[in-house]
C-alpha cells in the first residue's frame, strides 16, 4: 500500500487497523485501515453511506467498535468513552450542528473547554474570586479564538447562538471544538447548509487555524470537490465502508475506481 | 465594571414594588369572594397593560442587573405584607406556605429546569423531609436547626437511590419510575405503623435555644401570630437556598446541568459525564425539597400521608412549568399564584386541580417559556467585558 510511502515512514497520529462496524446486517465499515498524519489536512470523501461519519462516530467512542483498532497518538484508543477520547485530545463537529441553540456564543464554546476548567463544586460554589479570574481568562481565550473567525462575531459572546446565521453557527461550532487546544480535529462536513461564498469564507478560516494552531491535524469530511482540492494535502475515498483510494487530490480524481463510486460508470 | 447608575429607574423600581406590595396587602385583606375575582382581574389587566407600554422589559432589565437590589425589595416587601397581618394567623400561613413551597421549587428547577431530570415526586421529598423532623423532633435531642438539615440530607439520600433507575431510562420512562416512587411512598406510609400510618405524627415546633417557635409573640401588648417566627426563618433559609441556586447557574456546574438537558451526545463528546451532573442536580434539588418539607412539618405541627400525593407532586411541578422553566424569579410569581389563589377564591377550592391543568396546557401553548421566561446565563450581573 501506499499509505506510508506518502509521508516516508512517519509514524501517523491516528490510525485505524481492520476497523468493522455493523449495525446488525449492514455493514458501515469494513475492516477498515486508515492513517491520518500530523499537521495534515486529510479529506475523507466518498458517496453517501459510505461509512464516513461512522468512522467519525465509532473513533470518537460515539458507537462501539465491531472489530479491529484505533491507535491515536500511541494510545489504544478502541472503545474508550467519548468523554476519554475527548481528553485525549481528539474534538469534532457534527454533520447536523449540535449547538445548544438556547445558549450564549460563549456557553457553547465553554462546553467545548470542560477539560480545562475547573468542575469543582466548591470552586464553583463558594470560591466565587477564584472562579471570577477563570471565568475573565475564559472569556478572553474564546474570544480572541472567534476573532480569529470572525471580529463582529466576538463582540456578541453574550447573545444565543440560535439568533445568528449558519455560517457563524459553523465558526462558533469549530471553535467550541478547538478551545481546548486538541490534537486532532474532526470536521464532518462543515459546508452543509451554506452558500458557496460562505463555504469559501469558511474554509480561509480552517486554515487558518490551522497555521496558528501549530501541530493541528485535520480531518474534513466533505462533498465539495473544490473545498477538497483546495485545502486538504491526502484524501481517502470510502465506498461501502472501504477504503477505495487514497493519496493527493489529483491522484484519487484520476482513479477509476473513484469514478466509477461517484459517477457510476460501469 | 458595575451597572451604570439609573436614578429614574431606581425611582420606577421601588414605585413599582410599593404598588405590588400593596396590591398583594389587598388582595390578602378582603373577603368577598367578587372583591377578590375583581382584583385578580384588575392585577392581570395591569400587568398586561404595563407589558403594552414596555414597563415589564424595562423593570426586568434594570433588575436583571441588580441581583442584590431585587433579593433585597423582595424580602422587604414580604416583611411589610407580614408586619400588616401581624396578628392574622390564616393570611400569614399563607405567606409562610409560599415560602416554603418556593424552597422545594428551587430544588425542583434544579432538577427539572437546569439538567433536564423529570422528578413528579416531589411531594415525596418534601413528605421525607417532613417525616424526618416528625421523628426527629419528637425521639431524638438533635438541635432543631440540624434537623431541617437532616431532612434534606434524608431526602438527598434516599433519592441517591432513586436515581439508578432513573438513568437508566430515557425521558417519559424516567418520569414514570418516578410516579411510581411517588405512589409506593404514600402506600409505604399508609402501611407503616411506626410512622403513624394513615392518621399520621405529631411533629414538634422549633425550638432554637429555647426560643418557642409556636407561641405566639407579645410586642408591648401587640399580639404577633407565631407563624412570624416561620416566616423570619423561612426567608432566611430561602435566601440561602437562592443564593446556592443562583450561583450554580453562573458557573460551570449550570452550565453543564444545560449541556446535559439540551444535548447529551454534544456534551459527552466534550469530556461531560452525563450520570455525575444528572446525580449531582437530582441530589442537590432533593436536599432543598427535603430542608423545605422538615420547615413545613414543624409549622404545621402535624402531619399525614395525605399531605403527600401524585396530585402535590404536580402542583409543585405545574409552579415549575407556570413559572418560567430554569428561572428562579418565575417561580415566586408560580407559586404565589398556585398556593394563594385557591385559598383565597374559596370558589375554586373544588376546582383548583381543573383550574391548574388548563393554565399549564395554556402556558405551554402560549408561552411555552412561562410567565417569566429565563434569561441568558450571566456569570456575574453587571459584568462587561474589558
Amino acid at each position: 500500500m501506499s499509505a506510508t510511502s506518502n509521508n516516508n515512514g512517519a509514524t501517523p497520529l491516528l490510525a485505524a487497523t481492520g476497523l468493522s462496524k455493523l449495525f446488525g446486517g449492514v455493514v458501515a465499515l469494513d475492516k477498515l485501515d486508515l492513517q491520518v498524519f500530523a499537521n495534515q489536512i486529510l479529506g475523507l470523501i466518498g458517496p453517501n453511506g459510505s461509512g464516513k461519519t461512522t468512522f467519525f462516530n465509532v473513533t470518537t467512542g460515539i458507537y462501539p467498535v465491531s472489530a479491529g483498532r484505533v491507535v491515536f497518538d500511541g494510545q489504544d484508543i478502541t472503545n474508550l468513552s467519548t468523554q476519554a477520547v475527548y481528553r485525549a485530545g481528539i474534538s469534532r463537529t457534527f454533520q447536523r450542528s449540535r449547538l445548544s441553540l438556547a445558549l450564549s456564543i460563549f456557553d457553547n464554546i465553554m462546553i467545548g473547554n470542560h477539560k480545562r476548567l475547573n468542575q469543582g463544586l466548591w470552586f464553583n460554589l463558594a470560591r466565587r474570586d477564584a472562579f471570577r479570574r477563570q471565568f475573565e481568562e475564559s472569556f478572553e481565550e474564546a474570544r480572541e479564538l472567534v476573532q480569529v473567525f470572525d471580529a463582529p462575531l466576538a463582540d456578541r459572546m453574550f447573545e444565543a447562538i440560535g439568533g445568528f446565521p449558519m455560517i457563524d453557527r459553523r465558526r462558533i461550532e469549530i471553535c467550541r471544538a478547538l478551545v481546548s487546544r486538541p490534537k486532532l480535529l474532526l470536521l464532518d462536513e462543515p459546508s452543509a447548509g451554506m452558500t458557496q461564498e460562505e463555504t469559501t469564507e469558511l474554509m480561509d478560516d480552517i486554515l487558518e487555524v490551522k497555521d496558528r494552531f501549530q501541530g493541528l491535524t485535520i480531518v474534513i469530511i466533505e462533498h465539495e470537490m473544490g473545498v477538497i482540492e483546495r485545502i486538504t494535502e491526502r484524501c481517502v475515498v470510502l465506498n461501502f465502508g472501504q477504503k477505495i483510494s487514497e493519496g493527493a487530490y489529483q491522484e484519487i480524481a484520476r482513479d477509476r475506481l473513484v469514478q466509477e463510486a461517484y459517477l457510476g460508470i460501469e | 465594571m458595575t451597572a451604570p447608575q439609573d436614578p429614574r429607574s431606581l425611582a420606577w423600581t421601588i414605585g413599582a414594588a410599593i404598588v405590588v406590595v400593596l396590591y398583594v396587602i389587598l388582595l390578602l385583606g378582603v373577603e368577598s369572594q367578587l372583591e377578590i375575582a375583581g382584583l385578580l382581574a384588575a392585577g392581570i389587566a395591569a400587568v398586561a397593560v404595563a407589558a403594552r407600554f414596555g414597563v415589564v422589559a424595562r423593570l426586568g432589565r434594570f433588575l436583571g442587573e441588580r441581583d442584590g437590589l431585587l433579593n433585597a425589595l423582595v424580602v422587604a416587601g414580604t416583611l411589610a405584607v407580614t408586619a400588616f397581618f401581624h396578628g392574622d394567623a390564616f393570611v400569614l400561613l399563607l405567606v409562610a406556605t409560599v415560602i416554603i413551597y418556593f424552597i422545594a421549587c428551587l430544588g425542583l428547577n434544579l432538577q427539572f429546569g437546569y439538567s433536564g431530570v423529570l422528578n413528579f415526586a416531589g411531594a415525596a421529598f418534601f413528605g421525607i423531609g417532613c417525616y424526618t423532623a416528625a421523628v426527629m423532633t419528637v425521639h431524638t435531642a438533635v438541635p432543631h436547626l440540624l434537623i431541617l438539615f437532616a431532612g434534606g440530607a434524608m431526602a438527598a439520600a434516599i433519592g441517591s437511590i432513586l436515581i439508578l433507575p432513573v438513568l437508566r431510562t430515557y425521558s417519559h420512562y424516567s418520569a414514570v419510575i418516578t410516579i411510581a416512587f411517588g405512589l409506593l411512598f404514600k402506600i409505604f406510609l399508609e402501611v407503616n405503623d411506626a410512622l403513624g400510618g394513615p392518621q399520621g405524627l405529631r411533629v414538634k415546633g422549633m425550638n432554637v435555644l429555647g426560643w418557642k417557635f409556636n407561641s405566639n409573640i407579645d410586642i408591648g401588648g401587640i399580639e404577633v401570630s407565631f407563624y412570624v417566627n416561620y416566616i423570619v426563618l423561612g426567608l432566611v433559609l430561602l435566601a440561602l437556598a437562592f443564593t446556592f441556586v443562583r450561583r450554580v447557574e453562573r458557573s460551570w456546574i449550570g452550565l453543564n446541568l444545560d449541556a446535559v438537558r439540551l444535548d447529551e451526545t454534544a456534551a459527552a463528546c466534550f469530556g461531560l459525564n452525563i450520570t455525575r451532573w444528572k446525580i449531582t442536580a437530582f441530589t442537590l434539588g432533593n436536599f432543598l425539597i427535603g430542608l423545605a418539607g422538615a420547615l413545613f412539618a414543624m409549622m404545621l405541627g402535624f402531619i399525614a400521608p395525605t399531605n403527600f400525593t401524585f396530585g402535590d407532586s404536580l402542583i409543585l411541578v405545574s409552579i415549575v412549568l407556570l413559572g418560567g422553566i430554569g428561572n428562579p424569579w418565575g417561580l415566586v410569581v408560580a407559586t404565589a399564584i398556585l398556593i394563594v389563589v385557591p385559598e383565597k377564591l374559596q370558589a375554586i377550592q373544588e376546582y383548583r386541580f381543573l383550574l391548574f391543568a388548563a393554565m399549564v396546557i395554556l402556558i405551554l401553548l402560549f408561552r411555552p417559556e412561562g410567565l417569566l421566561p429565563r434569561s441568558l446565563r450571566t456569570y456575574f450581573p453587571g459584568w462587561r467585558a474589558k
